[in-house]
């Protein structure tokens, strides 16, 4: 277990490192104006200098990374060109939104997923029909569009949430929820139909092994042998497809974000990019992909967990 | 040479995917195939009109039109808040839209499938490198990047759906590397090989064949996503805000909501017509590919295996006279057990055709017969664990006093914890790799004991079939044991519930010569212990001289001959049953029988 954990953290420090690195030389490296955009217009280009210079811009652009490099080891991330504030004060204080509606919608995909494939594997006919529903109708209507239909319905016709804004959990854990809730829901639709189907074709390809039949044989219930037995052999699969949908989760997750105004890094995210806010645009990579790289981390260790064969080599 | 062995080599891709014209036609044939193909040529045709379609300038506001109803003259679907025709704008949407599509599944297309050709074509070091590489690209956070990277790439929808590609390109990556080299190993690319054909020949001719298929069924479900991206990034605002596409209609419409709530229908109609269509297509293309068999009538559900049907009495049967005989005595007897499964043309294949059979109490009975003659399920069907589709049925099946037909799964159940119990034939594949060898046998004990005793039991089974080291094997998982020791911890969880009748279905054909002998002096030993009847599948006429009372030959679904082992032995009278006997000597490997017919299509 220790050895695959570690090589797994290789891999996501790998990962952090190549999609920074992107990043950081495609938008550093890109030439853009950013003290004449602070500025303005009106700015001399001695001024220009001047804040090039502060900032650190005039300097060769592999110097530029190294410096980066350097601070994200001390846990400096620069600070935003406009306000001032240290990106990881920012990011820090947006992480919890971010948080809260991955994990919900995270919970919400798993925890619906597992139960459909379940039944579908059992029963099939009505839930295998469920989902090619819910499958097609997710490949139909953009996420946009479904959101926009749900905000639509549940807030703005039945009032039962807010449309926009967050409540920190501290302040009022059912405000809280109302204004996670609708945004992970969302997030949850198109990931549920791949991963409940994934859940299902394992699980029915797990019914047929031999070892299903001699457990049958020694009179073990049909209950035991398909949540017990059955699933946990047909977890990995279905780990490995949710790890992935994660990422996209994530993802939508920023997009979602602005829709719904919640202050995470997805807000955060789209307002450094329009203003060229080039250490906050950095931090959210750097942030985003870490965020990603831990969730796959836990998905790995609970997949290790559940097979003793990866668990002990 | 080499005009021939490219026809029949093609034929061969052929089997796997139907002729390029014959698939197109399929699914013009079918109404949803039809109906999609009309709407996505009509909505991409509106498209192309553009300009000789719309009203007026699709950018251009009108104050004198802001929020005109549909049917206003000049205004087909009416005026959106700035005063801007909409028909003019879902017209141009329409192509923002369709070349966003072409982009994003065209970049994704073009890298997957050139890198994934390359991956699984060469193979070595260089599928190696290209394997880790688009694992990492698939683990990128794409959305991030996209928006970040907004600056460089100038927030055109263009270069933002090129990045998406890029992206997504990790998906027919995998399906076309996964593909070739699956084709690659198949015979007719050795042919075409040896036939003199060069690499890039074979790749393109054969390889590209099959693998287009399923390309293009991947390409039309990218399309949706790059659909639904590139809307959803102008919604928000990414990309200049002043063209006209579904994003920034809705996001309009969006804003508008309260005033003219209809307005939002429009571009949500056709960004669904569109998807949808792509959607159906795939999905008809898929079906087109997949052949006839996909659109085979579907099996209706059949009764589960483990309820049987009473038929009607038959004649006089050769082996009823034998059963008969001794009914009283018996610990189980079967009369007229037939077992069928569907065919895909809806007629049913019998596998077991009306065969008669009986246990005394400790008797030994040897169930002889090669692969596919039916004795595996027999056996199966007096366990009641057949595939779903199977359809049981028989005269008379009792074990000990009860009868198996007619009863509900409780009652079964019920009796195979304790009557009646099975060995397999692979031990590997019979244990759950996810449990401790401990685990597995208690589960199976817990029914009629507490925990502590389960255990106890447990570890005591374990040293009886002779396993050396009880603790250290109760607590280890599957893999971590050899194969004759699994085949003792299979044998330990089948006599654990004393049972009257063991079932064992070769139970050492997948065993080292070494361990079977082992195996089968440990079955011997037990059975005299326990007192079990025993009814021993194999094909091995070796094994039945070993250990058996009496020997029943099968072939094709039938008994053909029963009776004392030293009897047949000494004087078989079928000559099916001399060839197996005659064949003993010729045995140099051992054989394992294929899968229970019928598993494959349950998947």
């Amino acid at each position: 277990m220790i050895p695959f954990l570690l090589r797994r953290v290789g891999a996501g420090l790998v990962l952090i490192t190549v999609v920074t690195a992107i990043t950081f030389f495609l938008t550093y490296g890109a030439n853009i104006p950013v003290a004449r955009n602070i500025l303005g217009p009106a700015a001399s280009q001695e001024q220009i200098d001047i804040l090039n210079g502060q900032l650190g811009l005039n300097r060769p652009i592999l110097e530029q990374y190294f410096a980066w490099i350097a601070g994200v080891l001390q846990g400096d991330l620069g600070r935003s060109y406009y306000t001032s504030e240290p990106v990881v004060h920012a990011l820090a204080s947006r992480l919890p939104v971010t948080l809260s509606v991955v994990l919900l919608s995270a919970a919400i995909t798993l925890t619906v997923s597992i139960w459909l494939g379940v039944v579908g594997a059992a029963r099939g006919g009505v839930v295998d029909a469920i989902l090619q529903g819910i499958s097609t109708i997710t490949f139909v209507f953009p996420a946009i569009i479904l959101a926009i239909a749900m905000v639509y319905v549940f807030a703005i016709s039945l009032k039962l949430v807010p449309a926009v804004g967050y409540t920190s959990f501290d302040h009022s854990p059912g405000q809280w929820f109302a204004s996670v809730i609708l945004p992970a829901i969302i997030l949850s639709i198109g990931g549920i139909a791949a991963l409940a189907a994934q859940i299902r074709g394992s699980l029915v390809d797990e019914l047929s092994k031999d070892y299903v039949r001699t457990l049958r044989s020694r009179g073990v219930s049909e209950r035991s042998i398909l949540l017990k037995h059955a699933l946990r052999n047909a977890s990995g699969p279905g780990f490995t497809t949710f790890s992935l949908q994660f990422i996209s989760l994530f993802g939508a997750s920023l997009f979602i974000e602005k829709i719904f105004a919640l202050p995470g890094y997805g807000t955060y995210g789209f307002n450094a990019t329009m203003q060229f806010d080039l250490p906050a645009m950095l931090g959210v990579t750097l942030f985003g992909v870490g965020l990603v790289v831990v969730m796959n981390l836990v998905i790995d260790i609970a997949s290790g967990w559940l097979n003793p064969k990866v668990r002990m080599s | 040479m080499t005009t021939p062995s490219i026809g029949q080599t093609t034929d061969v891709g052929a089997a796997n995917a139907p002729k390029r014209i014959g698939a197109f036609r399929r699914i013009i044939s079918t109404p949803l195939g039809l109906f999609s193909v009309i709407i996505l040529l009509s909505i991409v045709m509106l498209g192309i009109l553009e300009p000789v379609l719309r009203g007026h300038d699709p950018n251009t506001a009108e104050l004198s039109a802001i929020n005109a109803p549909p049917g206003t003259p000049g205004y087909f679907l009416g005026a959106d808040q700035n005063g801007r025709d909409i028909w003019s704008r879902v017209l141009a949407s329409i192509n923002v839209s369709v070349i966003s599509a072409l982009i994003g599944s065209g970049v994704a297309v073009a890298i997957g499938s050139i890198f994934g050709l390359i991956s699984g074509y060469i193979g070595k070091r260089l599928d190696g490198v290209l394997a880790w590489l688009f694992s990492l690209l698939m683990t990128f956070p794409a959305m991030i990047l996209i928006m970040v990277l907004q600056p460089i790439t100038g927030g055109t929808y263009q270069t933002m759906m090129a990045l998406f590609g890029i992206f997504i390109s990790p998906g027919i990556f995998w399906l076309v590397r996964n593909l070739v080299i699956g084709v690659k190993n198949e015979l007719y690319v050795d042919a075409a090989k040896v036939s003199g054909l060069s690499n890039r020949r074979i790749l393109s001719r054969h390889v590209l064949y099959v693998v287009r298929g399923p390309i293009i069924i991947s390409a039309a479900f990218m399309a949706t996503a790059a659909i639904g991206i590139q809307a959803g990034l102008a919604f928000l605002g990414f990309g200049s805000g002043q063209d006209a596409n579904f994003g920034t209609m809705t996001g309009d419409a969006f804003l508008n909501i309260y005033r003219a709530p209809l307005q939002l229908l429009w571009p949500s109609l056709f960004l669904a017509l569109m998807n949808a269509a792509l959607v159906l297509l795939g999905n008809a293309y898929r079906d087109a590919l997949a052949g006839p068999q996909a659109v085979a009538p579907r099996q209706k559900k059949k009764q589960s295996a483990a309820k049987l049907e009473v038929t009607k009495p038959l004649e006089a049967h050769p082996q009823s006279a034998e059963v008969s005989a001794s009914a009283r005595a018996e610990l189980l007897s079967v009369r007229n057990l037939r077992v069928s499964y569907p065919n895909l043309d809806g007629t049913r294949k019998e596998v077991v055709k009306g065969t008669s059979l009986f246990i005394r109490p400790g008797e030994i009975v040897g169930l002889v017969g090669e692969s596919g003659s039916g004795k595996s399920q027999t056996a199966f069907s007096i366990l009641g664990l057949l595939p779903k589709q199977a359809e049981v049925s028989a005269d008379v099946m009792n074990l000990a006093g009860d009868s198996l037909l007619q009863q509900d799964g409780k009652l079964l159940r019920r009796m195979r914890g304790s009557v009646i119990s099975y060995i397999p034939q692979e031990p590997m594949s019979n244990l759950d790799p996810s449990f401790t060898i401990g685990s597995q046998l208690v589960e199976g004990l817990r029914a009629s004991m507490s925990k502590k005793e389960a255990k106890e039991t447990a570890l005591a089974l374990l040293a009886r079939v002779g396993i050396t080291d009880p603790e250290r094997t109760f607590k280890s998982y599957p893999h971590q044991i050899s194969g004759g020791m699994a085949q003792r911890v299979l044998i330990a969880g089948a006599v654990a519930p004393r049972p009257k009748l063991l079932i064992a279905d070769e139970p050492t054909t997948a065993l080292d010569v070494t361990v079977q002998a082992e195996i089968l002096d440990l079955l011997r030993d037990l059975q005299g212990e326990l007192g079990m009847g025993v009814l021993l599948v194999t094909h091995n006429f070796g094994v039945v001289a070993d250990l058996c009372d009496r020997v029943l030959v099968m072939r094709d679904g039938e008994i053909v001959e029963g009776g004392h082992v030293r009897t047949i032995f000494r004087n078989p009278s079928h000559p099916y049953t001399q060839e197996l006997i005659s064949s003993i000597l010729d045995e140099a490997t051992v054989r394992t029988d294929p899968e229970l017919v019928g598993v494959k299509e349950h998947k």
